[in-house]
């Protein structure tokens, strides 16, 4: 049981280094985004130091949001998804690995890059410890939640769009709770703690529901 | 994990199907198709196009949901459905252009549980060696479905379903091919093929899906 789960993550980090186009493309993205941000906003030095967490939260969620569709729709196109509805494996499992490998290779490589790009934001190098503590505990989150979007429209061409319509909804309080705990705001007392353990709840509430829900959307897109 | 197969299980394995009944996109495909199957026998589902074939195998392998009828496997492991003990080769070949031949069945193997000496003995049958290093890009349609077609030797499991599998073979490959499939059905395997062409084994039973499709709309 073990070896299945650990060979589906082995698989899916190795084609989606070798493939590209997944953590890669959204690094790029996330780099591309927050540098266009400054430009809009004007050189204000306090302006941008104050709402960088937001704005990195906000590109980070945008760059996991484009690599949502190859989760499933590859293994569904070439037929890999019926075979891996029939392993001893149950599919909540299959998919729990799926979801593992999506954020090693797209969650991961972003929070590495966040405090990079805070650099452009003139984000104060205080704030890069909670803000990469607040993303490494509230990325799995939108791993798990996307996977449940990616499920669900695994059956529709350029699902992408669609799934990225479906999920944004959900990744709301991961988004608030997240600014909150990089905390740009100091002014209430321990509002910065009690944010990461929102957000470390909502984690935990996706990662139960994110694979049964996503199991369950894969199942009835095949079986119809 | 490692489990008894075939003819190592306690009671002879006998596949059983009454009165199936498919319905897919609102319509009914087929119905009232019945079957028994005992371990060493090969059932060769033929029809014409749409009759059903595809969706029969489907089901059977737990990809297409019974909507009326009976299916089960006497005989095979205890408490693992028919989906578990069963491979299913359809038309999609499910392989990765980024991956090479060892590792795609290295993955296989892990995820199916097989162990080092069934993907050299897969790799053997289906005369897929010399290929190992090459990436799936670059092989051709035949060779991508001998590939395909090792899964069934990388885990051993009971039930074959085949949809379709000589397409893209030629002649030597699919002689590979009825020479495996005989050596399951000796082993006290079971086997369902659809077919157009005939495979040519000696002890094979043959179901014909008659067209039911003649509108038979769903009942509200």
């Amino acid at each position: 049981m073990m070896r299945a789960f650990i060979s589906v993550v082995k698989r899916d980090v190795a084609l989606a280094v070798q493939v590209g186009g997944g953590g890669g493309m959204a690094v790029f993205f996330f780099l591309v985004a927050v540098s266009l941000l400054p430009l809009g906003i004007g050189p204000n030095l306090n302006l941008l130091a104050k709402i960088a967490p937001g704005l990195l939260w906000v590109a980070l969620l945008l760059s996991s949001l484009l690599t949502l569709d190859r989760l499933f729709q590859a293994d569904f196109e070439d037929g890999t998804l019926d075979a891996l509805l029939m392993g001893h494996l149950p599919l909540e499992l299959t998919v729990s690995a799926k979801i593992i490998a999506h954020w090693l290779t797209t969650g991961l490589p972003l929070v590495i890059a966040a405090p990079f790009l805070g650099l452009l934001l003139n984000l104060g190098s205080a704030h890069f410890l909670p803000l990469v503590g607040a993303m490494l505990v509230g990325t799995p989150a939108l791993s798990l939640l996307g996977a449940i979007g990616a499920a669900l429209t695994v059956s529709v061409r350029r699902g992408g769009l669609l799934a990225s319509l479906l999920v944004i909804p959900f990744y709301i309080p991961v988004l608030i709770f997240g600014v909150a705990a990089a905390g740009s705001d100091v002014s209430i007392p321990g509002a910065q703690h009690q944010a990461l353990m929102l957000l470390g709840a909502v984690t935990l509430v996706s990662l139960v529901l994110g694979p049964v829900a996503a199991a369950a959307a894969l199942r009835a897109n095949l079986r119809s | 994990m490692t489990r008894s197969e075939g003819a190592s299980a306690s009671h002879p394995l006998r596949l059983v199907a009454q009165n199936l009944v498919c319905q897919r996109g609102g319509r009914i495909v087929f119905r009232d198709v019945s079957f028994s199957l005992d371990a060493g026998e090969a059932l060769v589902v033929t029809g014409p196009n749409g009759a059903g074939k595809s969706s029969l195998l489907r089901q059977l392998a737990g990809l297409v949901d019974v909507a009326a009828g009976q299916l089960r496997l006497e005989g095979g492991v205890p408490d693992a459905d028919i989906a578990e003990q069963a491979h299913y080769i359809g038309h999609l070949d499910a392989l990765k252009a980024a991956m090479s031949v060892r590792e795609t069945a290295d993955f296989w193997a892990g995820f199916l549980g097989g162990t080092e000496a069934d993907v050299e003995r897969a790799f053997e049958v289906f005369d897929l060696g010399a290929l190992r290093d090459l990436p799936v890009a670059y092989l051709s349609a035949g060779q991508r479905r001998r590939l395909t077609l090792s899964r069934l030797l990388i885990a051993p499991r009971a039930l074959w379903l085949l949809d379709e599998p000589s397409v893209a073979l030629d002649a030597a490959s699919l002689a590979r091919l009825v020479g495996a499939m005989e050596i399951h059905l000796e082993s006290g395997g079971l086997i369902v093929a659809a077919t157009h062409q005939p495979l040519g084994f000696a002890q094979s039973r043959s179901l014909d899906l008659v067209s039911v499709r003649t509108v038979v709309e769903v009942q509200a």
